[in-house]
């Protein structure tokens, strides 16, 4: 077996997810969580991998649908056709780079590593930076000094909590480096950034934050959470 | 031995065959067999018969440009072909980007191993068989999953199934299809 990186991820992806993940059913904003997981999880690569086979058996396994008469012939023109820069692959050439604070999925969201993103206040040296991402659910990165609390919030849908620095802790556990939090309707949670190094999260939810504490609800439209 | 037990491990001969030759006869082969299997996956997913065409003739070319980046140790053709085609989808039906893992460290560029490649072609086919002996109910939801692009709450909207229910036959029969490949 070739184990490349040793982890200390206690909090994984659910079934759920990882299934929808292979099978491209999640909105943009989970993907991105889930693709900088697994990027950190060999553990979650090895059940995405699972995940991506069924998903192969599947098609091997379905009806045919009948090609129009001229395609291959059409295919081989587009292959001829296609311009050398769209010969080359990027994505899958993504590489490792152990000394990045983000993956790289991440890194491209964000045009660079922690360094470059571009940061909003959100009161009390708490900062956030929404991503650019699909409507239907929204990520965005938190920055939470050591030691100080997330407001108190409860959700409407989902929401995706993902460590990339620091700590964090809830009624659920401990949270570091690689762990990921699903939370979803029933849970009321007050995150704490660990002591150590500032924490720093992608978030990513489908409804939008219900804040009980420290953020006047009316703000919400302003600061977009 | 029947067809389904030798055919993994060659469709992975014939993207061999493309990779190194870009062997025409190789890839009409390929094309053979997989063209229409995506024309229908892509129409089960929502695409009217004009797209489904053209994604699934887009889907077979960067088959032929990628076969170099094709990893017979990680995944079958079928699996990888998968792949391609759900990108696809995601990004003609969907109008999304797919944001994808960092890839492993050892890259795909390091000289495949005869026999893993052979083991996980195997796992391959006994999944393939697995999924074919599902319970009828079972497979059908897990073929909606992958190509209803329904979600598990959509699906259980359109069968009157309690979610719940849902969740627990997907799950059962993922189960089922591990405990097959043991």
């Amino acid at each position: 077996m070739k184990k490349t990186m040793t982890t200390t991820i206690k909090h994984h992806l659910t079934d759920d997810l990882l299934m929808a993940y292979a099978a491209g059913n999640l909105p943009e904003a989970f993907s991105l969580v889930v693709a900088t997981h697994v990027s950190l999880c060999d553990e979650c690569r090895a059940r995405l991998m699972e995940y991506e086979a069924v998903g192969g058996a599947v098609l091997d396994d379905a009806p045919e649908c009948a090609m129009a008469e001229d395609s291959f012939a059409a295919t081989m023109r587009l292959i001829d056709g296609m311009p050398a820069d769209e010969r080359i692959e990027t994505s899958a050439m993504v590489r490792h780079d152990g000394n990045a604070v983000f993956p790289q999925p991440l890194r491209d969201y964000v045009g660079g590593d922690a360094e470059a993103v571009r940061w909003k206040s959100l009161g009390g040296r708490i900062r956030q930076a929404v991503l650019p991402t699909s409507k239907e659910a929204s990520v965005r990165l938190l920055y939470i000094p050591a030691g100080m609390a997330m407001p108190d919030h409860g959700h409407k849908g989902m929401e995706l909590t993902m460590v990339l620095q620091g700590a964090f802790e809830d009624d659920e556990g401990l949270y570091a480096r690689g762990d990921v939090e699903v939370a979803n309707e029933e849970m009321e949670h007050t995150p704490v950034a660990a002591p150590g190094p500032d924490c720093i999260c992608l978030v990513a939810t489908d409804a939008p934050l219900k804040f009980s504490g420290l953020l006047p609800r009316i703000a919400q439209p302003f600061i977009g959470i | 031995m029947n067809e389904r037990q030798t055919s993994d491990v060659r469709w992975v001969q014939l993207v061999e065959r493309v990779r190194s030759g870009r062997d025409q006869r190789a890839f009409a082969e390929l094309f053979g067999h997989f063209a229409p299997r995506v024309k229908a996956f892509l129409m089960k997913s929502g695409a009217d018969a004009s797209l489904a065409e053209e994604c699934a003739q887009e889907v077979m070319a960067t088959v032929w440009h990628k076969a170099h980046l094709f990893d017979p140790e990680r995944a079958s053709v079928a699996t990888w072909v998968f792949t391609i085609a759900r990108n696809r989808r995601i990004d003609a039906l969907r109008k999304q980007r797919r944001p994808e893992p960092e890839d492993l460290p050892w890259g795909p560029e390091h000289e495949p191993d005869q026999s893993e490649t052979i083991a996980l072609q195997q796992e391959s086919e006994q999944l393939g068989r697995a999924l074919a002996a599902l319970p009828d109910n079972q497979r059908m939801l897990i073929e909606r999953a992958y190509f209803g692009e329904l979600s598990h709450s959509e699906i259980a909207a359109e069968t009157g199934l309690p979610l719940g229910t849902i969740k627990s036959r997907i799950r059962l029969a993922l189960e089922r299809l591990r405990h097959e490949m043991k």
